[in-house]
């Protein structure tokens, strides 16, 4: 197979993943809405989970293709380019949409998440159909800046890094809505399938303390890269900038939680601002911002 | 602790208009700019140093405070710490059922002490309860975390203090010299003398850069080199890329960027040589369409070329001259010439690359090829070939050894303090059954099913 094949191979792969995410998020969407029906019809307050069993299994196998087929797409990119699927915006984005979708998978197999399987192939579908849409370029080598094996160790720990903060976020905003909930009265049939706000709030907890370290090292590796490439370990460049404010305010998130004992809805509001800081980055300094993290328009 | 928060987050809140505004270090031209287009605004934001963010005096009091806090908080832990290890496990609450993992189940005290004590838990008995603690490791990462941290501080301000950074063009053929005057700019840290450049040299031999022909996007740079650590030292050819510089000691030389110089011969109308040499000139856009200023001042009056350079041309009616490719294809120089007072001599610092035509007159103007020459009212001028050049960036950085080993001491502990779990167990003695109950220090999974663990074992 030539480069270019290689190249229309995975376009077509991410195609079929968007399209295979659709179904997940159409069986998702059945099972949430069958799952409040069962209960209106039994008038009962108690859920009976077994009734959706079947479809949310069924939209689970879905998603573990649909990121299956995005595995298979982000490698044939890098096939078609002959290097490391991280060079440009486009492959950032279906780099990071399958982390995030492996995240949730691999982070369901000790939690029960199918709850979430519905926001989370939204936001999959968000970030693909941006990616298809928007930001696509053909497969191509990398500028000389790129030409590093940091590329891989440094751009893969952020991508990694991202998908699980997005995930706490995730978690984080079902927390406040349903605190919000419940400030007002009784969770809605439906939210009642969700899990306890204590379970919730420490999820969000564990995912960044998990994920933390990995983030400080994606800091730290883009800085010995920096050395090797710029002449400098750190420059304030925007990218540079806003990596140090996320780190900023998951240590102030990590350190409100263990010293000064902060819980629930101050600490999700902080968990998601901290997130909400990677989001800004990966969107802001690439599309808008200036500096040395802008590369090949886009 | 409190007090480390709030600071934690105004830190985070003090980065952000560094990223909003241009940066003085980053890009003084975009600075220039702001005070161009509105003087008294940018006379104000100036004021509260909103282009030199990082080094302002808000942003230092701001994580000086922060390191104060730190160093205040970690030192008493050290030495709070240092006590908890000779010290016992705290006692038990005195109601256990508000615990995690809270079981009542057969058994006695006796077993429970064998399997804590198995297990390699920290114990201390009070009459009919026993306390154990495992995971005391947790704290000592949290604390090297800490340390290391100020370590990492440390470590750039020495870069900054005992550092120095400068930049150099040099022609391809030209040999660079490690002393002052080789500099086109040079930045020594406070405390570093000039005089302690080591005495490198290096000769640019070749520079070769590739480019894609589709998307006319660079695919690789490498230059050539020799180099020689003393003036008369061993001679050494070496091969720099982007993302490998040189390095002599703690010096290290980068590939920054790369642009044309166009060789010019000058001559008068007796067919003296005024002027011999390469010009560099400077890029404008990834085509390498570049300008650039010929200064004459031997020639009376002085001549001076406003040009460009094209080292593919082409030509359309927006733009009229411009470059489509950044490789020598069809290398052009366009310019004209000025007769007058070039100002090199007002004092006033000059580009190098531009050309203040205010006590000038035009007398011509043309486009040549290489080999061709043009010939004008007092001289003429014969485009001969081009070199590239390319801009040296040289670093002496002491201070980065230590924030490297600060930062990887850091995540070690880092990840010690996050992933060791630090817990707790009680078992207390009531009416011939036990009860056990525990706390996860930092709320850690796994107490749980350790406890359950255990009240099996007991059995």
């Amino acid at each position: 197979m030539t480069k270019s094949d290689w190249a229309y191979l995975s376009n077509d792969l991410i195609y079929v993943a968007a399209f295979l995410f659709t179904i997940s998020f159409i069986v998702y969407t059945y099972e949430t809405a069958f799952a409040v029906r069962a209960i209106k019809e039994e008038n009962s307050k108690t859920l009976d989970r077994t009734k959706t069993l079947k479809s949310s299994k069924i939209a689970t196998g879905v998603f573990l293709a649909s990121t299956i087929a995005l595995a298979l797409g982000v490698i044939t990119r890098g096939i078609s380019a002959e290097r490391v699927p991280l060079g440009n915006m486009y492959e950032y984005s279906i780099t990071g949409a399958f982390t995030f979708a492996l995240a949730y998978l691999v982070v369901g197999l000790k939690h029960d998440l199918r709850w979430l399987g519905l926001p989370i192939s939204i936001l999959i579908l968000l970030i693909l159909g941006t990616a298809i849409t928007l930001l696509y370029r053909p497969s191509a080598p990398l500028v000389p800046a790129l030409q590093s094996i940091w590329l891989v160790i440094h751009v893969s720990a952020a991508i990694l890094s991202g998908g699980v903060f997005l995930l706490s976020n995730t978690v984080a905003g079902t927390y406040l809505w349903l605190d919000r909930m419940e400030r007002k009265g009784e969770r809605t049939p439906f939210a009642k399938r969700l899990p306890s706000l204590d379970a919730l709030d420490l999820l969000s907890y564990r995912l960044v303390a998990f994920v933390f370290p990995l983030w400080t090292f994606a800091v730290i590796a883009g800085a010995i890269w920096a050395e090797a490439a710029w002449g400098r370990y750190w420059g304030w460049d925007p990218k540079e900038t806003w990596a140090f404010i996320t780190w900023i305010l998951y240590a102030a998130y990590l350190h409100a939680r263990v010293t000064a004992g902060w819980k629930g809805r101050k600490a999700a509001w902080l968990c998601l601002i901290a997130g909400s800081t990677y989001l800004f980055n990966y969107v802001y300094v690439n599309v808008w911002g200036t500096g040395r993290h802008t590369y090949s328009g886009l | 602790m409190r007090t480390a928060l709030i600071l934690l987050l105004l830190l985070g809140l003090a980065s952000i208009p560094g990223s909003l505004f241009p940066q003085r270090t980053q890009s003084p031209l975009k600075v220039r700019e702001y005070f161009e287009n509105d003087p008294t605004g940018a006379k104000w934001m100036d004021r509260l140093y909103l282009f030199d963010v990082y080094g302002s005096p808000w942003f230092s009091a701001v994580y000086i405070l922060l390191f104060v806090s730190l160093i205040g908080c970690v030192v008493p832990r050290s030495w709070h710490y240092f006590k908890e290890i000779f010290k016992a496990p705290s006692a038990a609450p005195s109601k256990l059922e508000s615990m995690d993992g809270y079981q009542v189940v057969d058994g006695n005290l006796k077993q429970a002490e064998t399997w804590l004590k198995a297990h390699r838990f920290r114990i201390a008995k009070q009459g009919k309860s026993i306390s154990a603690e495992k995971g005391y490791l947790r704290e000592t990462g949290n604390l090297v975390f800490h340390l290391s941290l100020i370590v990492v501080l440390l470590g750039i301000a020495g870069s900054s203090v005992f550092g120095m950074r400068g930049e150099a063009i040099v022609n391809v053929g030209e040999r660079f010299l490690n002393t002052p005057t080789s500099y086109d700019n040079l930045t020594p840290g406070r405390f570093f003398s000039v005089a302690d450049l080591p005495p490198f040299t290096i000769k640019v031999n070749n520079f070769d850069a590739k480019y894609d022909v589709q998307t006319r996007q660079p695919l690789d740079y490498e230059l050539k080199v020799s180099t020689q650590d003393q003036i008369d030292g061993e001679v050494t050819e070496q091969v720099v890329k982007v993302n490998s510089p040189l390095t002599f000691g703690s010096t290290r030389v980068y590939l920054q960027a790369n642009g044309y110089s166009p060789l010019v011969t000058i001559k008068d109308k007796s067919g003296a040589v005024k002027f011999e040499g390469p010009v560099p000139f400077l890029p404008q856009d990834a085509n390498l369409t570049s300008i650039g200023a010929i200064k004459v001042p031997d020639m009376n009056p002085q001549i001076g070329f406003v040009s460009s350079f094209l080292p593919t041309a082409a030509r359309d009616k927006v733009r009229g001259g411009f470059s489509s490719f950044p490789e020598l294809l069809d290398p052009r120089l366009l310019f004209s010439v000025w007769q007058g007072d070039l100002g090199m001599d007002s004092g006033v610092p000059q580009s190098v690359y531009r050309i203040n035509t205010d006590e000038m007159e035009r007398i011509g103007l043309w486009a040549l090829r290489v080999g061709e020459s043009y010939e004008f009212e007092v001289g003429s001028i014969t485009f001969n070939g081009v070199v590239p050049w390319v801009n040296l960036q040289v670093v002496r950085d002491p201070g980065k050894q230590y924030a490297l080993f600060g930062s990887i001491l850091a995540i070690i502990g880092l990840m010690v303090s996050l992933f060791v779990r630090q817990r707790r167990i009680w078992v207390r003695e009531v009416n011939g059954k036990i009860e056990v109950a525990g706390l996860a220090l930092n709320r850690l999974p796994g107490l749980e099913d350790e406890i359950t663990r255990m009240v099996k074992e007991l059995k």
